[in-house]
């Protein structure tokens, strides 16, 4: 550890609150949008949900029928790996829990899961991140339709992962054998992304 | 031999070198940084700040020296009212003090040599410096390409890298600079005025014409409009990257 001659730190947040920040974050109050390009607009009568494995349709529903499922509400924290991170965040949606359910299965397949959204973002996922209420397919924030800039929609949330891993538009959960990475984490960033373990880039262990 | 993810995932300890005003408001900080694995154009670092009693602060800051290997990094900050970190790398830093470094990172929001397709740079305030490191190396690179940079001040003052960006436009033939200011211009200004919008994207030939590349980089806000323009107007949204700075003028829920 290097300490930096003269530097104080302002935004000291509490105990309580420095404890719930993974290392290297700060708390926001606000809602930043972090996306590679252009927000992506899908119109709901032409919105699909689809689920795969390997080659084969596992489940695929359209708005409607997605609207249908069974609904959980969690609050989390958030975390975003350009170092932002905002608690108590309230989102509703679908978990890969009941999705999974709702296609027939009683277990989840194992292994490893990508994740294909409009405008061609894509991010690989281990199953276990996902399953045992730990994930969901959010179309709700503090309990208004997700908006557009914020992956509206639906995206993906695993808010124990980097927020890069809870994609925006996403349309197509494919199961997989192989850990092969997604967009981001083909440029640079970390495969797993676990902010506790500080797992932002490549290199981290 | 390590490679190049864990070289980038590496902490390493930089040196001021020296410190220069930009603007009122905007200062350049050189550091040497030994064992550096080179960047890209577009490419940022992360800092780490440690104070006595074990409290960080890490930000990402975009590299504004040109690609390469040189283990000279130029940074550009713009200190934000109350900025924890801006603030104390405008008032508290001095050459010769030492902080740490990590990079580069972002594969993505990164323009090569190689990729000499044409390019379309659009800036709001500090937006400017990933995207000067994309001139600076493609004006060491003789890129032969047709660039287009269009920057947003607020006003004249504000203008960061002005006189390297007008001998720039002075010096390649193939680089257009756009200046635009939107609050106050003075007399006998011949740039652009307002915000940037469609007409004047249109009209300074921001168009998809040969496919470019384009890349936004500035307030969260300011990315967000010129993206759903610049795609309204025809451009592929894969050939528009963007990177926002920061919380200003984010969309509050
Ligand atoms: C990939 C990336 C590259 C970046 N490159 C640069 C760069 O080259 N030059 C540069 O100056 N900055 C850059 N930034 C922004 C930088 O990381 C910090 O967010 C910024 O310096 C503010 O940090 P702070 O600690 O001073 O302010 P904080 O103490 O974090 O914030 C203080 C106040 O300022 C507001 N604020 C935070 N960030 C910004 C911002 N960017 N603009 C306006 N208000 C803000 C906050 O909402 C808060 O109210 C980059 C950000 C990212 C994600």
């Amino acid at each position: 550890m290097l300490v930096t001659r003269g530097f104080k730190g302002r935004r000291r947040e509490g105990d309580a609150d420095r404890l719930r920040l993974p290392p290297g974050q700060f708390l926001t109050p606000e809602f930043p949008v972090l996306t590679t390009g252009p927000t992506q607009h899908t119109r709901l009568d032409r919105w699909s949900l689809a689920l795969q494995h390997g080659g084969s349709l596992l489940g695929k529903w359209s708005w409607e029928q997605f609207e249908a499922l069974p609904q959980t509400e969690i609050t989390c924290d958030i975390h975003c790996v350009t170092k932002w991170s905002k608690f108590d965040t309230r989102w509703r949606g679908v978990t890969i829990d009941n999705l999974l359910r709702a296609a027939g299965l009683a277990v989840a397949p194992t292994g490893f899961l990508m994740a294909h959204c409009d405008g061609g973002y894509t991010t690989n996922l281990l199953v276990a991140d996902l399953i045992e209420a730990r994930a969901m397919i959010a179309t709700h924030f503090e309990d208004l339709p997700l908006l557009p800039s914020h992956g509206g929609p639906a995206r993906l949330l695993v808010p124990h992962l980097y927020f890069w891993k809870s994609a925006k538009w996403v349309r197509r959960l494919a199961f997989r054998e192989e850990n092969t990475p997604g967009f981001w984490e083909s440029h640079g960033y970390h495969l797993r992304g676990d902010p506790w373990r500080e797992q932002r880039y490549e290199g981290d262990r | 031999m390590i490679d190049a993810a864990t070289a980038a995932a590496q902490w390493r300890v930089a040196t001021v070198t020296a410190i220069r005003a930009e603007t009122a408001s905007v200062k350049t900080i050189s550091f040497d940084v030994p064992g550096w694995p080179g960047h890209l154009g577009g490419q940022h670092v992360d800092l780490r700040l440690t104070a006595e009693d074990g409290y960080v602060a890490q930000r990402s800051y975009s590299i504004a020296s040109g690609a390469g290997t040189s283990p000279q990094i130029e940074l550009t900050i713009d200190a934000v009212p109350d900025g924890e970190v801006s603030g104390f790398l405008h008032e508290e830093l001095r050459v010769g003090d030492q902080i740490e470094i990590r990079g580069p990172i972002g594969g993505y929001f990164a323009w090569s040599a190689e990729y000499d397709y044409g390019l379309l740079l659009i800036a709001g305030g500090s937006g400017i410096v990933p995207l000067m490191s994309m001139l600076r190396s493609r004006d060491a690179a003789g890129a032969t390409q047709p660039a287009r940079l269009l920057y947003s001040s607020r006003g004249i003052d504000q203008i960061i890298y002005r006189a390297e960006l007008d001998r720039l436009a002075a010096q390649t033939t193939q680089f257009t600079l756009t200046h635009t200011l939107t609050r106050n211009a003075p007399s006998g200004w011949t740039g652009e005025r307002g915000r940037i919008g469609r007409v004047m994207l249109t009209r300074r030939q921001f168009t998809p014409v040969g496919n470019p590349d384009v890349y936004v980089c500035g307030p969260t806000a300011f990315v967000e409009t010129i993206a759903e323009h610049l795609v309204a107007m025809g451009h592929r949204a894969s050939n528009v990257r963007t990177e926002r700075f920061g919380p200003t003028g984010a969309i509050r829920t």
